[in-house]
């Protein structure tokens, strides 16, 4: 087997900036030569700042960057073998086609003749021969695209960056270009960093994916390592349309989530907590009553290729995508095939949950209002004489459509004997002792399991009450 | 390794220490002055003597009545010009704006002796009537700053909105004063503030008048001439006082590149 | 209203703003120094506005004063402008709160402080034309920073990255690339910068050397004289700016024209 070596290999690298935001932390990788490499991740989440670091716009508050095992840290852009393509291009608009190609070669002192040459194999490679004198406003999105790609690749760089290359295009451009990018890519062998939020453009271009949130990689992967195996329920959420839940295994195989019990493929420790992730495509209909779990349609949307049709089956959502229909109003049952459940165990323990906001704004949750006030959780928010809720840049909040997520810590939860004194009442559907405190699942009457941490023992089955006090729930806005 | 980067940053250094030695430096000698006296003393009399002595309270109150009538006459005389010229549908409008703004290229001393001349034709004697040749003096200077601010106002105004009000039944006159006037103010303040501190302070358009009345920036030209440098910085503290306490109730730095806006 | 009352009141106010000009004119054309009084054609007022040593010199003296002045002006205001944008925000609002200064205090306050602070405490002699140049400068250059500004703001900023990243230094990037994005606002802030000067009054009054004379220093003296020859030539002065303005506008008018046909 063929082994290439790292072109260039990123260290530990975090990056903050002067205000304390620290947009990249503890960043790793190493990228072998010719590959084509994608930072994947929605916007914030460090990717073009790291890409930057790369360029040398920036420079990492920590770590190193090797390129070709030589530290370029902190080398200035105009001494780095790397071109980039810009986000809207960045032409220079006082120079003609000709100049903005040449301008590299230029700085190099490169002789007239050859920089004559270059420039026209560059823009034949971009399919847009005879275009030297052309000024850049007469050019068109898609050209000045690839002008902005030929600007970079005349250099013929040992990396070319592109940051959201084809963010400003439309999505037939886009689709051609894509592909067209991945056959220079072939062509040429340069290294590609590719950086996007569009999932379906990384899937389809990338060699390796390197997903991100908040400054940190989430998964490094094939695309199909990506879609098929995400690492956590951030993966799996941003990477194609997913049914995410939380649960609990109850027994060698088997996982308890969305409010029925599951077989899986996952071998993990029994009372372990755990994610499942349902792609929509996978779940089946069946007769009520013969599937997993049962449940009611609620919206059926044609997308042309399949029905997307939502179901609610006890407080839980399901998405699902059929080549059927159904009518809003149906029942039916669901079930999974068993390798078609992705489970990771889940690495925090919070229980979260969806409350209303009443006509009076206050929140609601299982009938009982809690003491909280609205304009407290909406940052920014003011009511209004008219009896309106306005939100911090000034637009009216729909009450019926914006939901309160509050989350609470299990160890935050009491359990009580008298279950009309809590917020949710259910029974305990499994219990786990961890060393020094009991570990318990309560299936509530809403369908929704809570996880609570307790110090002394309750009894399997006990119907309890959960407590909730406000002052220990963190809320968030959902729209 | 490169040890030292070029930066950007550093390219405003220059221009930052000229801001802090010929902007900052002034004001500071102009503070420490109005508080000392002839021997280098800390004293209050300038102050004390500027806020008693009834000629100088005099002259302030005078020169907020020039400066108040004259941009309220400016106002009447700008806004109906204003609004006449951005609302028409004129082809030529871009050069009838521009006859407008031709006078100011004109330096001001030879607009001023044409004025002059008219007057003294009109009047005989020009110091019969001071209030009036100052008012007419300073309108005849400034009255350009106060049309094209409100020109320009009225001119990006989005002309849907002046026909939506219309197709909900406004009339013009309702359509002016519901629409039009209201969202016209930024303009009016622009040009406000370009036209009532020269007003305050633009004595020379009285001198070339043959005016004997004091404004507040005569004050300042008297003390010049009489090298009493601890005096006039005490008028040049009040004036920017007066200044500040403007520029705060028009709302800061609404004004821009207004001066610069309309000269180019 | 109707579209005649309009025109009228239109019609109002340029005559208010071009009588006193126009009187002047048609005078300067005559050999009487009164207005209103019955005179014969002459044009001896142009002879003398253009054979007096006095007179020319001051004129030729005011111009090269405004291009100086502009030239100071437009570097300080231009370099400026691209340190604030590229500053940290504390720095550059800083920069921008002490540019607006002169921008709204008044001219005779500004020269008067100027001349404090030069000729009192630091006894530079008005003669060096030092106190003048600076003076001028400080009340132009903020102007600069205010028309180079808003050039920067629209300017992709990420042209200045695209520069490094093919390989051009800093100083390369920014005077082959950023410099030349911005010259529509560094032109209008030196136009606006030599209109300013040659306006001036105040702080050529408070700052200028005895002997030297700005074109409005000198008419403000010449009213306040009795010297008629100086007077009468000075009503030409007026008329020559006067029409040199009108070409001026209708050179660019064409211009526009001809650029929206284009």
């Amino acid at each position: 087997m063929e082994t290439k070596e790292n072109i260039i290999e990123l260290k530990h690298i975090g990056k903050s900036f002067d205000d304390g935001f620290a947009a990249v932390s503890d960043f790793n990788l190493e990228v072998k030569r010719g590959e084509f490499v994608t930072f994947l991740g929605p916007s914030g989440c460090g990717k073009t700042t790291t890409l930057r670091m790369i360029a040398g716009f920036e420079i990492p508050s920590e770590g190193e960057i090797l390129l070709n095992g030589q530290s370029i840290t902190e080398l200035p852009p105009h001494k780095r073998p790397i071109n980039t393509v810009f986000q809207r291009y960045a032409l220079f608009p006082h120079m003609n086609i000709y100049e903005n190609i040449a301008f590299g070669l230029k700085q190099k002192k490169t002789p007239k003749e050859e920089i004559d040459r270059r420039v026209t194999k560059v823009l034949d490679l971009v399919d847009l021969e005879g275009f030297e004198q052309r000024s850049v406003s007469t050019l068109s999105g898609g050209q000045q695209q690839r002008i902005a790609i030929a600007r970079a690749l005349v250099n013929e760089p040992q990396i070319l960056l592109l940051d959201e290359p084809l963010g400003a295009l439309d999505l037939k451009m886009r689709k051609e270009m894509q592909l067209e990018l991945k056959s220079m890519h072939e062509k040429l062998g340069i290294t590609f960093i590719y950086v996007t939020h569009d999932q379906e453009e990384a899937l389809t271009m990338s060699d390796k994916i390197v997903v991100m949130s908040e400054g940190k990689i989430q998964q490094i992967g094939t695309p199909e390592d990506i879609y098929n195996e995400p690492k956590n329920a951030f993966v799996a959420d941003f990477i194609g349309e997913s049914n995410i839940f939380n649960g609990i295994m109850t027994g060698k195989l088997k996982a308890r989530f969305c409010g029925g019990e599951f077989a899986c493929v996952d071998d993990i420790e029994e009372g372990t907590h755990i994610t499942a992730v349902v792609r929509p495509e996978d779940v089946i209909f069946t007769e009520p009553g013969k599937g997993t779990i049962d449940g009611t349609v609620t919206s059926v949307i044609f997308k042309g290729m399949h029905y997307e049709i939502t179901v609610q089956s006890g407080k839980n959502e399901m998405v699902i995508q059929t080549v059927n229909s159904a009518a809003p109003g149906d029942k039916v049952g669901m079930k999974v095939e068993p390798n078609n459940i992705h489970i990771m165990i889940a690495e925090d323990h919070t229980n979260v949950f969806n409350a209303d906001i009443n006509k009076a704004f206050h929140l609601e949750y299982n009938g009982t209002v809690l003491d909280t006030s609205v304009t407290r959780i909406i940052k920014g928010s003011k009511r209004m004489e008219d009896g309106t809720l306005i939100d911090g840049h000034g637009e009216v909040v729909d009450i019926d459509r914006t939901k309160i997520q509050i989350s609470i810590r299990p160890e935050d939860i009491d359990m009580t004997d008298n279950a009309e004194e809590g917020l949710v009442q259910g029974y305990i559907s499994n219990l786990i002792y961890k060393g020094d405190h009991y570990s318990y699942v309560i299936h509530s009457d809403l369908g929704q399991d809570f996880i609570v941490d307790d110090e002394d023992l309750w009894n399997m089955n006990d119907t309890v009450g959960l407590i909730m006090p406000v002052e220990k729930m963190k809320f968030a806005v959902k729209r | 390794m490169q040890k030292f980067r070029f930066s950007r940053k550093s390219l405003g250094i220059p221009y930052a220490l000229y801001l802090i030695l010929f902007v900052v430096a002034p004001l500071l000698v102009l503070f420490y002055y109005a508080f000392t006296n002839g021997e280098g003393r800390f004293t209050v009399a300038n102050l004390t003597g500027f806020f008693t002595d009834p000629n100088t309270m005099g002259t302030l109150l005078y020169s907020l009545a020039v400066a108040f009538v004259t941009t309220m006459v400016c106002l009447l005389l700008a806004y109906p010009t204003a609004y006449i010229l951005a609302t028409s549908k004129l082809r030529m409008k871009g050069v009838l704006v521009m006859v407008f703004v031709m006078p100011m290229w004109i330096n001001f001393s030879l607009r001023i002796t044409a004025l002059k001349e008219v007057l003294n034709l009109l009047e005989g004697n020009l110091a019969m009537y001071p209030f009036l040749n100052a008012v007419v003096g300073m309108t005849y200077d400034f009255l350009p700053f106060m049309i094209l601010p409100i020109y320009t106002t009225i001119s990006k105004l989005d002309g849907s909105l002046r026909e939506a009000a219309m197709d909900l039944g406004a009339n013009e006159a309702q359509t002016f004063l519901k629409i039009t006037l209201p969202l016209s103010v930024p303009g009016i303040i622009s040009g406000v503030s370009m036209v009532f501190l020269p007003a305050m302070t633009n004595y020379v358009v009285l001198d070339m008048l043959y005016n004997s009345t004091y404004i507040m920036g005569s004050l300042i030209g008297s003390y010049f001439s009489a090298y009493d440098w601890h005096g006039g910085s005490m008028i040049a503290l009040v004036l920017l006082a007066i200044i500040c306490i403007f520029t705060l109730l028009m709302g800061g730095d609404s004004e821009e590149n207004a001066r610069g806006g309309a000269l180019l | 209203m109707k579209k005649t009352v309009k025109i009228g009141y239109i019609a109002l106010i340029l005559l208010f703003i071009y009588i006193p000009i126009l009187i002047l004119a048609v005078y300067s054309f005559t050999d009487t120094a009164n207005i209103g009084a019955k005179g014969h054609f002459s044009v001896k007022n142009y002879i003398t506005l253009f054979t007096t040593e006095e007179l020319l010199q001051m004129i030729i003296g005011t111009v090269l004063l405004a291009f100086g002045v502009a030239v100071l002006a437009t570097i300080l205001g231009t370099l400026g402008a691209l340190g604030a944008f590229y500053s940290k925000k504390r720095i550059s609002s800083a920069i921008s709160v002490l540019n607006q200064v002169p921008v709204v205090n008044a001219d005779v306050v500004t020269g008067f402080g100027i001349c404090i602070l030069l000729v009192v405490v630091f006894g530079v002699s008005k003669d060096t034309y030092i106190p003048l140049l600076v003076g001028q400068t400080t009340l132009c250059a903020p102007f600069v920073y205010l028309s180079v500004m808003p050039k920067i703001r629209q300017m992709d900023s990420s042209i200045y990255e695209a520069a490094l990243d093919l390989g051009a230094t800093p100083f390369t990037a920014l005077w082959r690339v950023v410099i030349p994005q911005i010259v529509p606002g560094i032109l209008s802030g030196f136009a606006l910068a030599v209109t300013l000067s040659l306006d001036d009054y105040f702080i050529a009054t408070y700052t200028k050397p005895a002997t030297f004379d700005t074109i409005s220093t000198y008419v403000v003296n010449a009213t306040k004289g009795s010297q008629t020859s100086i007077k009468t030539a000075l009503w030409a002065l007026s008329t020559v700016i006067f029409v040199l303005v009108i070409l001026f506008v209708l050179v660019m008018s064409l211009r526009s024209a001809k650029k929206e046909e284009g």
